[in-house]
């Protein structure tokens, strides 16, 4: 298990401003369910004097993460919007009595949150937005450049394995790696120039093993749809620009419904049934019956369905169940 | 002597991790520390009777094992050292065949193992998937068989859901093309009944520390005419196949413990399997979004393993820790490594749940009180994490309305 610290501990058993903030102006959520941790920050801010008065967050994720957002409300409450903009992972880090190297992403998360909120408050896109095509580095966990750049530079790291350990990017599929190190080179160069980092210390192209060639092109997530709270993300424009312009409606609902037919035996033959019910932009709407109504299994079900959906349109799509969008 | 039989602390449910060594299995070893401290290889008294107890062990081992000679029995370090020797001497003895076939949801032993060996040492691999319920695809399995498989290896029993594979089914299928078969078995041994004997099973890894016997201790079966080329060179000990003077207090340990795992065999399917029923029931009748992992209808009677969704492992088990609660999870934070469990991947569990997947086993020790206060303790701890989940909200899941900066 891992050696956390008693602070880590009390901020995780405990966590301080846990919870739903109804009146919040700001609002920043960062990491995904499929990386095994996301955030959403919370931040009431007083209009006349910028300062923070309330903070609150929710979490999925290890005790280090519920720990580093529970520290994060603590040391942003009472500052002014500039003042908590200064707040680093480290920070976060320090404020619990340090991480271990591995879950120093946690703390990473906080940062970022931060960051979205106050951009949100502010009703601005997230500043120096930089996100030309390419920018996401790492496909698996959604971790763009301009991430690994503040981590880097926060955190003075020199070696791919510390990117890793601090973003989580590269820490899935690995064919990223090439990107990564010619991200961190770059950056490194950039803190040596500016006299941060010394020369010796830099990472450089080459050093390491031979790095191995990117597997596929990158692909960018589908944006939030219409019932998703604020869109917040600098990737929702990226993500317009990347979409084929290809299919006609039409080829494209009859796409999905071939896929769909191609998986009715499958279903059929253990009692149960699926029928498509409606096609919305990028939203497969399905509806399941017989046996599968009610299967604890149903969910497994309904992925399976995204992946032949999406590998037969060739496209992000995503499949919801007939009853879930009644209910949303 | 209280030292050695005092009652653990706390509620332990993680014995497919490893288990109490039973205190008559550390009464039976106590004598082979000091009075009876002798090499079993030597002439003289001091040794001969050590000899005589290995014997004896190897007996209790080959009797749990429904093996047919004491000498098919191979003491080793444990598990993986079996898997090791089992996997690299096929190799060598299947000249001119150079494929292995194993499976996506088998122990680190043998995966990496099998992974080293296809990367640096040119053999072709063939890793068989699993469906959603963990059961293995009999068709790819065929499929992949030929004149040039030389070794099959496939768990009897899965670590994380206790899905049992038809290990017998899968070994005749291996035998029919020459190749060699092998089970890591490590997770079935001492808990469902076993006939090897009537079996075409070439190799079998078992490992004490999991059923109530000491660690650094463990056995290789080896079928009689199997040839076998030791991975370990040295002294003539274990008739040639595993050199270096034996381990004889662990040995008599793990003897022990197969002793009383077969007299324990019947409990363990009727009173461990009637509790893990009990707790799994209860959890699943009380705490909604959740999902038993692995073949429910064909699995071991001790694992129970419950994906919560929503929620992640680590979280879990850290407040079940705080209550006195020991249990593991499949988890990406636990291990280090940053994606949930190979076994969870491998039978496609939703991320959503793979994050939350938590395994209790049993084991004989294990009482009803236990098993009522995990059933108390757990429906908090998920209602107090999903409280503080963005995924969560009043009682449903609400992953559809949140949609963070990058995912």
């Amino acid at each position: 298990m891992w050696n956390y610290t008693d602070k880590v501990k009390e901020h995780f058993f405990d966590p301080k401003n846990a919870g739903v903030l109804d009146d919040a102006n700001g609002v920043g959520e960062v990491g995904s369910i499929s990386c095994g941790d996301a955030l959403r920050l919370m931040i009431k801010v007083d209009d006349a004097t910028d300062i923070i008065t309330e903070a609150k967050f929710q979490t999925f994720g290890c005790g280090s993460a519920i720990a580093s957002s529970s520290a994060l409300t603590e040391l942003i409450i009472g500052k002014t919007v500039d003042a908590a903009l200064a707040v680093t992972n480290q920070d976060i880090a320090d404020y619990l009595g340090g991480l271990p190297p591995e879950k120093m992403h946690c703390s990473v998360m906080g940062a970022e949150a931060l960051r979205a909120a106050i951009a949100n408050y502010k009703g601005v896109e997230l500043e120096e937005d930089d996100h030309e095509e390419g920018a996401l580095l790492c496909k698996c966990f959604g971790i763009d450049y301009g991430m690994v750049e503040r981590a880097v530079k926060t955190n003075k790291l020199n070696t791919l394995e510390q990117v890793t350990a601090y973003t989580k990017a590269g820490g899935s599929c690995k064919t990223c790696h090439e990107k990564i190190e010619e991200a961190l080179a770059e950056i490194n160069a950039a803190m040596v120039a500016e006299g941060t980092m010394a020369a010796a210390e830099a990472f450089v192209v080459g050093a390491a093993p031979k790095p191995k060639a990117p597997a596929s092109p990158i692909v960018v997530k589908k944006p939030a749809t219409a019932s998703a709270p604020v869109q917040i993300s600098p990737l929702a424009a990226q993500a317009e620009k990347a979409r084929p312009a290809g299919l006609t409606n039409l080829q494209k609902i009859t796409l999905i419904q071939k896929a769909i037919e191609e998986i009715r035996p499958q279903l059929q033959r253990d009692g149960g049934d699926i029928e498509l019910v409606d096609v919305d932009g990028d939203t497969v709407v399905v509806k399941l019956s017989g046996t599968c109504v009610g299967c604890q299994m149903s969910s497994i079900t309904i992925q399976g369905v995204q992946a032949a959906v999406m590998e037969k349109v060739g496209r992000p799509l995503r499949v919801i169940p007939h009853t879930a969008l009644a209910t949303a | 002597m209280t030292a050695v039989t005092a009652a653990p602390k706390g509620i332990y449910l993680d014995n497919n991790a490893t288990t109490r060594v039973d205190p008559r299995v550390v009464e039976a070893m106590l004598p082979f520390f000091t009075e009876q401290f002798g090499n079993p290889s030597s002439i003289h008294s001091f040794g001969a009777d050590v000899g005589k107890a290995v014997r004896w062990a190897r007996e209790q081992v080959k009797a749990l094992l429904g093996a047919e000679h004491d000498s098919e029995i191979v003491f080793t370090s444990g598990g993986t050292e079996s898997d090791n020797a089992a996997i690299l001497s096929a190799l060598k003895t299947q000249v001119g065949r150079d494929e292995i076939i194993t499976s996506a949801v088998e122990h680190p032993a043998i995966l990496a193992l099998c992974e080293y060996l296809a990367k640096h040492e040119g053999y072709t691999l063939h890793v068989i998937p699993v469906d959603s319920l963990g059961r293995l695809d009999m068709d790819a399995y065929a499929k992949a068989l030929s004149e040039k498989t030389a070794v099959v290896s496939f768990m009897w029993a899965n670590n994380e859901t206790g899905t049992i594979f038809p290990i017998a089914r899968l070994a005749a299928m291996a035998k029919k093309v020459g190749a060699l078969f092998h089970t890591d078995a490590v997770q079935a041994v001492g808990k469902i009944p076993l006939d090897l004997a009537h079996t075409d099973v070439d190799f079998l890894s078992l490992s004490g520390h999991k059923l109530h016997g000491p660690k650094g201790i463990g056995a290789l079966y080896v079928r009689r005419g199997t040839r076998f080329r030791p991975m370990i060179r040295g002294g003539h000990q274990e008739r040639d196949r595993r050199a270096g003077t034996e381990n004889t207090t662990g040995i008599v340990g793990l003897g022990k413990a197969c002793e009383l795992a077969l007299a324990h065999m019947e409990e363990e399917n009727t009173r461990v399997r009637a509790l893990r029923d009990k707790l799994e029931k209860a959890i699943i009748g009380q705490v909604s979004h959740c999902f038993v992992t692995g073949d429910w209808e064909n699995r071991l009677p001790n694992t129970c393993n419950i994906a919560f969704e929503y929620i992640e492992g680590e979280a879990i088990l850290l407040f079940l820790n705080r209550m006195g609660i020991a249990a593991s999870s499949g988890s990406a934070c636990t291990s280090g490594s940053l994606e949930p469990s190979h076994v969870m991947r491998a039978m496609n569990v939703p991320f959503t749940a793979a994050h939350g997947a938590t395994r209790f086993s049993l084991s004989r020790e294990t009482t009803e009180a236990e098993i009522d206060a995990t059933i108390a303790a757990v429906p908090g701890i998920i209602e107090k994490l999903r409280g503080l989940s963005p995924f969560w909200n009043k009682d449903t899941a609400k992953a559809e309305s949140f949609q963070p900066a990058y995912s």
